[in-house]
């Protein structure tokens, strides 16, 4: 039974095996006029043949490219599907994205044929349709709005599966062999990577590269056809399509759709996913909604909520990881888990999560530890458009918040001389669509990817991701120096909004720290200490010690890890404005420009180092309105305590 | 009125245009004159012969239940659509459970069509006004109306808040054919989505055309801005 699988080296292939094996199981629900609908293995791989015979009626080839518009839907996976069964490649666009993002794709891939999920995308296509003149036919699936729209390339879905369904009572042989006729190594989905740096690349996955892995995953985290999976996150990104497409072929669990974007909590509530996948910033948004709800909630309620939130803190973790646990703490934990993680866990809707994963970014290890306390298995992994996500996952049991884990199984690390972490294993692209220079210098010729983040092995032998490789400099000591990751590790108390680091080719690390104007004010307004506005509280006593204690945590933290022992931050000072997109300081997407700002604020920079206890700083600020003002200021610098290394400690 | 259209009543403060709906659906009986509806000719309406005749409409103050839920408000826009008895209805046996199916399909149809899908479960009472006002259009939809009458639907509403309503109310147009009536003040609204527009004033119709032709009509102008008494 498992040799049968293995041997089932495509999707179509793995589509009509559950088809076939538990034909009756759900495949996919989507919630429809309030009600969830199911599709079978058996109707999905009904439709999916039919939709197939007529995506060839429309003269899909093998080998040629279609693009797929929208959100989570059956039949746009239907469609995927239909399309990989004569061989042809799927290209999920970003279903957000503007017409002319749009552009770019199709004419890349000569695309013939586009599905789209409603009025909205058609419109969008129709658009860039003039500068596209490979598009020849968009396939709608909601028909709402489209009456009156009389161009001649659209065909309704409904009449396209109609057509196909004639075609294969004519001939059901055809569909059959052209699914035989599928590889493993032919190309089964191309993802356009977003084009924020330079033009956008097409990473071509074949059936083998999103199998291997998914694989691998599956049968480590022991996913089977009795897990249920929201997918909530665009199609287009190579996650959702691994975690709603890809895993689900391999082990035949079922692959929800919700309703719309506001429903999402809603839905998942209904559905109970057992395996869950949320991006750090999801999951900030989820616990802000429970703490304000909490806020409200009567005294009681509240009494409960700390005192048993304080236990799951201390001890919740430890008996996720099975690790021995006092028998009190473990009844405590029991009461617990009835009055408040239960119940905080069913609105939720975790309470039947027995894996989730978060991955993108770094997330906040007092975030993380709090779904984990609640009984939640989060876990990190590490991964990329190139390399199929599984790269690096969280084993159960030794999950740390600040690394990514070791190698999944099958897939080789290691650090290049300049930190950068390459991989090599069967998930691996193959290529970038028609750009062989850009495939070269991203994977070179013993087939390692270079991912561009740089990083380390901890002594536990994970892996830990500190920053872009191009932004990772060095003290003139040699140390490592990686900007983006002291930052983090500011930003994640409260009371700092902003951090940007200084060090590379200096002797020491000193920072500039924007404070968060409305968490710093409501701890200022507990202690009845006044101040009149932003830098007046910016440049407090009592604010410099209250940031000094969290610089300090910071390198106490920096001195367990030998390899970044020595950039702990000796000076550091608050900025007297907060940074602003509107002055350049900030990318739109709140990003630190440190060179700009390193440039801009050169002599807060040279008082840093030069060891002056404060300095004077008159500054050009742009308001909203676009006219200029400019501030004056002395702004204090203080030192921080730093700490010995963990490591010449012990040795001493 | 013709069939399928969308015409507006605009007019300054206390020239009628809420009364003259107050007359169409039957709530106030008219003194003079008389309703023509489908070749039929009424001396006055009924309101509960107008519902079933196919009018509905909306308030200029929002009138649904507060403490039900969006679902159910939109339900009761089905009420004359119900058959089934009092004790079908109680016991939940025969009419009255394939009646339920059908009504609710009805509604989730209009939920759908008015993306309102995340609030179904929602007490109309804890809703900011623009979705209120949705859900209002949502239950008098639900009526499945010929003639929708709207009483200010954009009334108090954001600039997003309103081009979403018109973006509904011409999909209502196109969608289910419903013809339209409805009174509102934004001049721009009024421009850009009715086919016809109707000006009273202190009760009596000044001007009647389309947009173009009531932009340049001096009676209407008049009556907005005063005429300068020599």
């Amino acid at each position: 039974m498992k040799e049968d699988i293995e041997a089932l080296d495509t999707f179509p292939k793995l589509l009509m095996h559950h088809a076939a094996v538990h034909g009756e199981r759900p495949a996919i629900r989507e919630k429809d006029l309030g009600i969830w609908q199911t599709w079978t293995w058996r109707e999905l791989a009904e439709e999916v043949r039919a939709l197939a015979c007529a995506l060839a009626g429309l003269g899909l080839k093998r080998g040629d490219h279609f693009a797929l518009v929208g959100d989570n839907r059956p039949r746009l996976y239907a469609c995927m599907a239909a399309g990989q069964c004569l061989g042809a490649i799927p290209v999920p666009l970003y279903q957000d994205a503007v017409a002319a993002e749009m552009a770019f794709p199709i004419q890349n891939a000569s695309i013939a044929i586009a599905f789209a999920e409603d009025q909205e995308q058609v419109d969008k296509l129709v658009e860039i349709h003039p500068r596209c003149p490979t598009l020849e036919r968009i396939i709608y699936d909601d028909p709402r709005g489209m009456r009156h729209y009389a161009h001649d390339k659209l065909v309704p879905y409904d009449k396209l599966i109609a057509d196909g369904r004639e075609r294969l009572k004519a001939d059901p042989a055809f569909i059959d062999a052209q699914i035989a006729k599928g590889a493993s190594q032919d190309a089964a989905a191309m993802f356009f990577t977003s084009g924020t740096t330079g033009v956008a690349k097409g990473v071509v996955h074949t059936h083998g590269s999103l199998i291997g892995p998914s694989r691998t995953a599956a049968e480590l985290e022991k996913l089977g056809p009795n897990d249920v999976i929201l997918a909530y996150l665009p199609p287009a990104w190579i996650g959702q399509n691994i975690f709603s497409c890809a895993q689900a072929y391999v082990a035949g669990y079922c692959i929800c759709c919700p309703e719309s974007a506001e429903t999402v909590m809603n839905d998942m509530r209904e559905i109970g996913p057992t395996y869950y996948f949320a991006p750090p910033r999801v999951l900030e948004t989820l616990l802000t909604t429970v703490s304000i709800r909490m806020e409200d909630a009567s005294r009681l309620k509240r009494w409960l909520y700390r005192k048993f939130m304080a236990v799951a803190n201390r001890v919740g973790g430890a008996i996720l990881d099975g690790k021995p646990v006092t028998t009190t703490d473990r009844l405590l934990y029991g009461v617990g888990d009835v009055v408040v993680y239960g119940p905080l866990r069913n609105v939720l809707g975790m309470s039947r999560v027995k894996i989730g994963y978060t991955a993108g970014e770094a997330i906040g290890p007092d975030l993380f530890k709090f779904y984990r306390s609640i009984g939640i298995n989060l876990k990190q992994l590490y991964g990329s458009t190139e390399t199929a996500v599984f790269v690096c996952i969280q084993p159960n049991g030794q999950v740390k918040p600040d690394t990514v884990g070791p190698a999944v199984p099958g897939v080789e690390l290691k650090f290049t001389p300049e930190r950068e972490l390459v991989v090599r294993g069967p998930g691996l692209f193959r290529e970038y669509y028609k750009n062989p220079q850009a495939t070269a210098e991203a994977k070179d010729q013993d087939g390692w990817f270079h991912t561009g983040d740089a990083g380390y092995f901890d002594v536990d032998g994970h892996v830990k991701i500190i920053d872009r490789v191009k932004d990772v400099g060095a003290l003139v000591d040699g140390t490592l120096f990686a900007p983006k990751y002291l930052e983090n590790k500011l930003k994640f108390f409260p009371y700092i909004r902003e951090a940007v680091c200084f060090g590379h080719t200096r002797d020491r690390v000193c920072a500039f720290i924007n404070i968060d104007p409305e968490a710093v004010g409501n701890w200022a307004e507990k202690r009845h200490m006044p101040y009149s506005g932003y830098i007046d509280l910016a440049s407090r006593d009592e604010v410099y010690a209250l940031i000094r204690e969290c610089v300090e945590q910071v390198n106490a933290d920096l001195a367990q890890e030998p390899e970044i022992a020595n950039s702990q931050i000796h000076r550091f000072l608050i900025l007297h404005k907060e940074l602003d997109a509107d002055d350049e300081e900030l990318t739109r997407t709140r990003k630190v420009r440190r060179r700009f700002i390193g440039e801009k604020y050169v002599s807060l920079v040279d008082a840093l180092y030069d060891g002056s206890p404060s300095v004077h700083i008159q500054a050009q600020v742009r308001y909203e309105d676009g006219r200029t003002g400019s501030v004056s200021a002395d702004l204090r610098i203080a030192d921080a305590k730093t700490f010995p290394p963990e490591a010449a400690r012990r040795a001493a | 009125m013709r069939s399928h259209e969308v015409r507006a009543i605009i007019g300054p403060n206390g020239a009628g245009k809420s009364s003259m709906l107050n007359v169409l659906n039957g709530v106030y009986r008219p003194q003079k004159g008389r309703i023509r509806f489908r070749d039929r000719e009424f001396r006055n309406m009924v309101p509960h012969e107008a519902a079933s005749m196919g009018i509905a409409r909306t308030f200029q103050n929002i009138a649904l239940f507060k403490g039900m839920t969006v679902l159910d408000n939109v339900m009761t826009g089905r009420n004359l659509k119900m058959r089934c008895s009092f004790v079908e209805q109680a016991l939940w046996i025969g009419r009255a459970r394939r009646e339920e199916m059908v009504h609710r399909r009805a509604v989730e149809e209009i939920i759908d069509f008015l993306e309102i899908q995340h609030i179904r479960k929602t007490p109309v009472g804890r809703l900011p006004y623009g979705l209120q006002k949705r859900v209002e259009l949502a239950r008098a939809l639900a009526a499945e109306p010929t003639l929708l009458l709207l009483d200010e639907p954009m009334a108090g509403m954001n600039l997003e808040e309103k081009q979403d309503m018109c973006r509904f109310i011409l999909d209502v147009n196109d969608h289910y054919g419903t013809t339209l009536v409805l009174i509102e003040h934004d001049m721009g609204v009024v421009m850009d989505i009715s086919q016809r527009v109707v000006v009273l004033d202190y009760g009596r119709k000044i001007a009647d055309g389309t947009p173009e032709e009531i932009r340049g009509d001096e009676k209407v102008i008049a009556a907005y801005l005063g005429v300068a008494h020599a």
